[in-house]
């Protein structure tokens, strides 16, 4: 590239807007966190100081430890997230494969109808949905939720995956024919590796909305077993407006696995929108 | 000539395709389509009714259900403009900051940036909430640093304010999805295009306006849409930080709350399936209207270009 593009000031004025930004982005999120560590009277005192040895205080956590059920809404999301990510992922995944490998007769008309689901929200069905929960008796299960979610996921699954299968070399998949191979074994043995990559971003973008969604929690499982951490830090920051060093730590809490994950994750993620998978 | 040998009839192809079909049909597009058929009928005597279009009749005639829906429907539109009007510009402007080349630490902008996104509603209204707070003075404190306190108000509190300051709530959490999209739609603008405006002379702000934003249109397009859909189905930030009823007076309830609110009851209300039907409906009909106008007014006439 040529200099003219990237001169001093321009350069600086970048990274100033940038770091502006930065700081609007994650200043709630450490504000909230650093203070979950001090003593009430440190988090009304200086709520802008990080804790210091006199302010440091785990009351809050204590607190949340003690009342809140959180460990079993923890595995709840749990259950529910990665159940719905694996139907998720096997399902679409089967089903983009038998969209981008074989022609047969309303092949793109199978498309589109999978297409739907990605602009009309499964939210707006609600109202059938708890019906069909409450008639299979469904209502109050771990279950009802994994069939929501796997249903709204799916979609964009689909979507996305045939879009990497098309690239799945086809010498492969016909040699894989020559030797005899069923064409269940090319698809799990032969196509699934390969598209592992493309697998784990839609993973990514199927878990995040599962994990934080607040509706069908509180529509469809609203009980005390079925409570998923989103829900049950809902009620808890309810229950608890006037004790703030319990709010904060179970706001840290509920902020801490998702960001860990992110951490770990993140590079995948945004390889995977900015691959132009979804475009 | 003899007719081809039939091909025999491929079994696998309805082994992969069904469970995705199955699962799809039965949990979404027919409870979808069971909504809107609910909202054709009325609970009358404990038996479904069939009573037409009535139950839209309630909701547009009857000022107990028109005065909240056109309410809601007002906030939700304004809720969009916000998000349209500050959303998107913050996302392109912090895009072709990250895209010029060889800035450093673009990945670390780019991760701390997304951060919100990935954060629950729940997390980012209560947050939100504290921090607004005028209990706990971090908003006070801060405007003070740069000598604005005498403009701090309890912002979610007050009905003029408290639709807007959630807009950009939310805006602040999804800012992220705009910046990325569109970052990977100026990486993906080949060099030669770049190199062959800086021959004629085109470069820095010129060069954006001219050259790259014509190009990445069509993201803003998609973006938009996305937006919109999102939007008119927001129901999550609203709930948690102003509850169900939408407070202060409504003042920032949107179809999201009185869709629950209408079909699942709070508090004196008593929850009317089928009026959450009709204005189940209604949301869909109008997410509807605005893909069908992405998809035929502004789609067809972006040009894409292919390199």
């Amino acid at each position: 590239m040529s200099t003219a593009t990237s001169s001093l000031p321009r350069t600086i004025g970048a990274h100033a807007v940038l770091l502006t930004y930065t700081v609007i982005a994650l200043f709630p999120v450490i504000i909230v966190i650093m203070n979950s560590f001090k003593s009430r009277a440190g988090i009304f005192g200086a709520p802008l100081a990080p804790p210091t040895p006199k302010t440091f205080d785990l009351i809050g956590y204590t607190t949340v430890i003690g009342q809140g059920d959180f460990i079993h809404y923890f595995q709840n999301s749990l259950v529910v997230t990665v159940a719905s990510l694996f139907f998720v992922l096997l399902f679409g995944a089967m089903a983009a494969f038998a969209l981008s490998e074989y022609r047969f007769r309303g092949n793109s008309l199978m498309g589109l109808y999978l297409a739907l689901g990605i602009m009309i929200p499964i939210r707006l069905a609600t109202v059938a949905i708890l019906q069909l929960m409450v008639t299979s008796g469904l209502v109050n299960t771990l279950t009802a939720l994994i069939l929501v979610y796997t249903a709204q996921g799916l979609p964009l699954a689909v979507f996305i995956l045939s879009e990497f299968m098309k690239q799945v070399s086809d010498d492969l998949k016909n040699a894989g024919r020559i030797d005899g191979l069923s064409e269940y074994t090319i698809f799990f043995r032969l196509v699934l590796p390969l598209v592992r990559p493309s697998m784990a971003t839609v993973a990514v973008f199927t878990m995040i909305p599962i994990w934080n969604d607040l509706w069908f929690p509180l529509i469809l499982a609203p009980s005390e077993e079925t409570k998923t951490v989103t829900l049950g830090a809902q009620l808890f920051l309810g229950q608890f407006v006037t004790n703030w060093n319990a709010i904060l730590a179970a706001l840290s809490l509920a902020i801490m696995p998702v960001l860990i994950l992110y951490v770990i994750f993140s590079r995948q993620l945004i390889r995977g929108i900015t691959s132009g998978a979804v475009k | 000539m003899a007719a081809a040998p039939k091909r025999p009839f491929r079994w696998h192809i309805g082994v992969f395709l069904a469970p995705a079909v199955l699962v799809y049909t039965a949990i979404m597009i027919l409870p979808l389509a069971g909504t809107l058929q609910l909202s054709l009928f009325r609970n009358i005597d404990q038996s479904q009714v069939f009573v037409g279009l009535a139950n839209f009749r309630t909701l547009f005639g009857d000022p107990n259900w028109s005065v909240g829906f056109w309410n809601a429907l007002r906030n939700n539109v304004w809720f969009f403009i916000i998000h349209m009007l500050v959303q998107n510009p913050i996302g392109v402007l912090l895009a072709a900051l990250l895209s010029s080349p060889r800035l450093r630490f673009s990945a670390f902008y780019r991760t701390a940036i997304f951060v919100p996104t990935i954060l629950s509603f729940v997390i980012v209204g209560f947050a939100w909430k504290l921090i607004l707070s005028p209990l706990w003075g971090v908003a006070p404190n801060l405007m003070d640093l740069v000598g604005l306190k005498s403009l701090f108000t309890p912002w979610l509190g007050k009905e003029q304010y408290a639709l807007t300051t959630l807009s950009l709530i939310s805006v602040w959490q999804f800012v992220g999805i705009p910046m990325m999209l569109i970052y990977a739609a100026l990486l993906s603008i080949p060099d030669e295009v770049i190199e062959a405006a800086e021959c004629d002379g085109i470069t820095g702000m010129s060069q954006f306006w001219k050259i790259k934003l014509p190009l990445i249109l069509p993201s803003i397009g998609i973006i938009s849409i996305l937006t919109f859909v999102g939007n008119f189905n927001a129901f999550d930030l609203i709930y948690t930080a102003q509850g169900a009823l939408a407070g202060p007076n409504y003042s920032t309830d949107i179809l999201g709350t009185f869709l629950y609110r209408a079909f699942f009851g709070f508090q004196l209300q008593i929850g009317d399936p089928n009026m959450g039907a009709a204005i189940a409906t209604m949301m869909f009909l109008i997410i509807l209207g605005g893909v069908c106008v992405y998809l035929f007014l502004v789609q067809t006439r972006l040009r894409r270009y292919q390199f």
